[in-house]
């Protein structure tokens, strides 16, 4: 039998006192998609630095075609044909894609930078992925999506066996996710390995042929991906049940608090109008780039609206900035928590009180023990895992700063609460807590307008779903009737709003009719 | 299928919080004194008569302008910007204050409309900071350059001497044995650590040099809070200029040259990052103290100016360069 085109075995990492990976072993198959699954900080990632040279191994062998081999630098690992592309890509987003592709190895001619040569070699690489895009676009201009489908254009130029992809659908569109799975497709049935991670069971189960979970820096299992199912997968990653991952308990809806009509920004997002009442959560769903965070964004005063008018509790407002929004308790968890809510080299109390150190003082000097009090209670309830409140948020998972991010917006005891994708990047069983604290608010009485590209999440967690489409609400389905085909009707614009004339209250206009 | 072992769930913990990292936050927040109290043993040595009260005294006095300004450009620095009109502010200010001394104002009056002038120079540049949104190095590189030509048109470029100063004292005199500039220095070092810590406007400079969308998001008022970062600035600068003139006991239109490299670099040795949103005002004051043992040593060694100047500078992008290494360790 012919051995695998890779295998790691008896790998082993530490970081100062803590085991990253310990014994973790992999096999990659010439011809495979294998996917690599486990909670953040399982150790997914730093088993892929370790194959591509990021990081050395403590302990541990890889062998490639059966021989041993070692790998000190990324250098070693590209000559040995493996590649990795990464969360955040490694690019120059002001150069062109042609330049990008000749980066280190830029064709010349007599000395002088062959712009012909590289022109027409970056042509050829796109060509070889199918990519039918200029070479001369600055990468920056495109999408995330497109900036991968260029790196991997690079690595399979370079001859790469062994393609690593660490998340690689995290942002994109479903359109350009598509595209991914097809070139995916292709590689593999070219006979290259490529090691897939993911948190999104839907495409590890569309792609993979095995699956590798790891929990806490150890192997847990690998199997063929037609002997598990998703909840045995969801299982080994967390090490108990995950039965009622949603939670939806007690609803019971109030008065409107928020009404929205007729906001737009005058280009590409709205007009829209929507009502959320006290103690729902109703959410936006639709494709990445429908609107939604924008329609977000102006209702929190952190854009500009157009049009269009803001109720809270009936009474129009005026909302010309995120401090004016927080004056009248409208909080908005932005999509991304460590560019847009976290202060990285701020403690877990900072970060916690930074929207509500009015309440906390007198004449802005504040009142420490105050703030330390109503921190701690609320880093308990939400149980944020930490040693103390005056630790960086920085060390913290992701479920854990997201926690902290929610605790900030409690205190500010909001009455309209937007949360824009609330578990992205988070591990499964801190989704299954935000799930919870986000139904405790509405036993309290927040209405929860949420913007969630997870449909499961979002089904499993509202009240009704509004799809937005092409800048539009597209239309309104309430929880009994969402599933995940209609909601994908509305939003790929396959079904249209034959539906609509019976909605006589929301005066959306029909999703297509967008105007410019 | 098998789980091949059975791990109890622990908690959640991230690796890099473990033993052995208390040692590098301990190093972070007390390393800076660990190296100034290295130098002091190491001057005491090999310079003649550098330990004693009344050198250590000399010292303080010394480092007491450059320190204030310091305090000020800490702030700004944590906002993630600079200020490059400080050197010029101190001349105009001080010059200021000593036209009002002769043009026959109480002491008083010339000291707060010295610092006033301050006041104004930091509120002018904090505005076209903030509101404007243009880079500061840009803004306060300008101010450097028209704020020096006001101090010379105010005096035709002659320094103006004023013998019968009466806020002489601020420069010379001394408050239970401990130098007026010293105690005043330590004042502003009190005071703006309140400010920086225990305050929200504290909290929200670091913030805003931290994460400055966030801080937005999050309802700070990011541009009121820069224009007060920046007359916060202007007040010391003012406050320094006030007190140079009260110890050369003149107006003097070229005073302050330089002075805003000095500031940045005892920031910068104090572990503030250029960047914004990390550092320690306690650490400016240390690095400002090292700088002027440095100097003081120095003299004492009979170190002729040239080879000073070395030293200083060597030490500086030393300091520097052992904190931009940390720093790409940490990422």
């Amino acid at each position: 039998m012919t051995p695998p085109l890779l295998r790691m075995t008896g790998v082993s990492k530490r970081f100062g006192g803590a085991k990253a990976l310990d014994d973790v072993h992999l096999d990659l198959r010439a011809g495979e998609v294998h996917a690599l699954m486990g909670e953040n900080g399982a150790g997914k990632s730093t088993l892929m630095k370790i194959l591509s040279g990021v990081y050395t191994p403590d302990a541990g062998t890889i062998e490639i075609n059966g021989q041993v081999t070692t790998i000190q630098n990324p250098r070693d690992a590209l000559a040995q044909g493996i590649a990795i592309i990464h969360q955040e890509l490694n690019t120059v987003p002001e150069m062109t894609i042609a330049e990008n592709l000749s980066l280190g190895h830029e064709p010349t001619r007599h000395g002088v930078l062959d712009r012909k040569e590289m022109r027409r070699s970056a042509r050829e690489k796109l060509d070889r992925i199918g990519v039918d895009i200029s070479v001369d676009v600055p990468l920056g201009r495109l999408s995330v999506g497109m900036q991968q489908l260029v790196e991997i254009a690079r690595a399979v130029a370079e001859n790469a066996k062994i393609l690593v992809l660490d998340e690689p659908t995290a942002s994109l569109s479903q359109n350009e996710a598509e595209r991914l799975f097809t070139l995916v497709d292709e590689m593999r049935a070219r006979g290259m390995a490529l090691a897939y991670i993911s948190h999104r069971m839907e495409e590890v189960w569309r792609l993979s042929d095995r699956i590798t979970v790891l929990r806490d820096g150890k192997w847990v299992s690998t199997t063929a991906r037609e002997d598990v199912t998703p909840a045995q997968v969801v299982n080994h990653m967390v090490g108990r049940d995950v039965n009622n991952l949603y939670v939806h308990e007690n609803r019971s809806a109030g008065e409107v608090v928020l009404a929205v009509s007729e906001l737009g920004n005058g280009r590409d997002v709205g007009p829209m109008n929507l009502e959320v009442r006290a103690g729902e959560v109703v959410s936006l769903v639709g494709l990445v780039g429908a609107g939604r965070t924008e329609l977000a964004r102006m209702i929190f005063g952190a854009d500009r609206a157009k049009s269009g008018q803001v109720s809270i509790d009936g009474t129009p407002i005026s909302v010309r900035s995120p401090r004016d929004a927080i004056r009248h308790r409208i909080g908005l968890l932005p999509e991304s928590r460590k560019e847009q809510a976290l202060f990285l080299d701020m403690s877990i109390r900072d970060n916690t009180v930074m929207s509500s150190m009015d309440n906390y003082g007198t004449g802005g000097i504040l009142n420490l023990r105050a703030i330390r009090d109503a921190v701690e209670r609320e880093v308990a309830a939400l149980r944020v895992r930490s040693t103390s409140i005056s630790q960086n948020v920085s060390g913290l998972s992701g479920g854990n700063q997201q926690k902290v991010v929610l605790s900030r917006w409690i205190l500010v005891q909001p009455k309209v609460l937007i949360l824009d994708e609330p578990t992205r990047g988070v591990d499964i069983g801190a989704k299954q807590e935000i799930y919870r604290i986000i139904n405790d608010l509405t036993l309290q009485g927040m209405a929860i307008l949420m913007i969630s590209s997870d449909l499961p999440e979002a089904l499993g967690i509202s009240d009704r779903v509004l799809v937005v489409r092409n800048g539009l609400i597209a239309k309104e389905i309430s929880r009994a009737e969402a599933t995940e085909q209609n909601v994908m009707m509305y939003a790929t614009g396959v079904a249209a709003d034959e539906h609509r004339i019976k909605e006589e209250r929301t005066e959306t206009p029909i999703a297509g009719e967008k105007k410019r | 299928m098998t789980l091949t072992e059975k791990t109890d769930l622990k908690p959640l913990r991230s690796p890099k919080r473990e033993s052995g990292v208390d040692v590098a936050s301990l190093w972070d927040r007390y390393g800076i004194l660990a190296v100034l109290l290295l130098l002091v043993a190491l001057m005491s040595v090999i310079a003649p008569n550098f330990l004693s009260v009344n050198n250590g005294l000399n010292v303080a006095r010394a480092v007491s302008i450059n320190a204030i300004l310091a305090a000020g450009m800490t702030l700004v620095i944590l906002t993630g910007g600079i200020d490059l009109s400080v050197g010029s502010v101190v001349a105009l200010t001080g010059v200021s204050s000593v036209l009002l001394w002769t043009a026959g104002a109480p002491a008083i009056v010339a000291v707060v409309g010295g610092m006033l002038v301050g006041a104004i120079t930091g509120l002018i540049n904090g505005t076209l900071v903030a509101y404007l949104g243009l880079p500061s190095f840009i803004i306060t590189l300008g101010a450097l350059t028209y704020i020096r030509g006001f101090s010379y048109s105010l005096t035709d470029a002659q320094p103006l001497i004023a013998s019968d100063l009466g806020y002489r004292g601020l420069g010379n005199g001394a408050v239970a044995g401990i130098p007026t500039p010293v105690v005043i220095m330590l004042l502003v070092y009190v005071i703006l650590w309140f400010v920086l810590e225990r305050t929200s406007f504290g909290r929200h400079i670091y913030a805003i040099g931290g994460n400055r969308e966030a801080a937005r998001l999050a309802g700070i008022k990011v541009k009121w809070t820069l224009v007060r970062v920046y007359l916060i600035m202007g007040v010391c600068a003012g406050l320094a200029g006030v007190i140079f003139s009260a110890r050369v006991e003149s107006g003097q239109p070229k005073a302050g040259e330089g002075y805003e490299l000095d500031a940045i670099a005892a920031v910068v040795l104090g572990g503030t990052a250029l960047a914004g949103g990390r550092g320690r005002i306690y650490g400016t004051l240390v690095g400002a103290l090292i700088i002027g043992v440095l100097s003081n040593g120095l003299v004492l060694m009979n170190v002729p100016f040239f080879y000073q100047l070395i030293v200083k500078g060597a030490v500086i992008v030393l300091a520097v360069g052992i904190d931009g290494l940390k720093n790409l360790k940490r990422t």
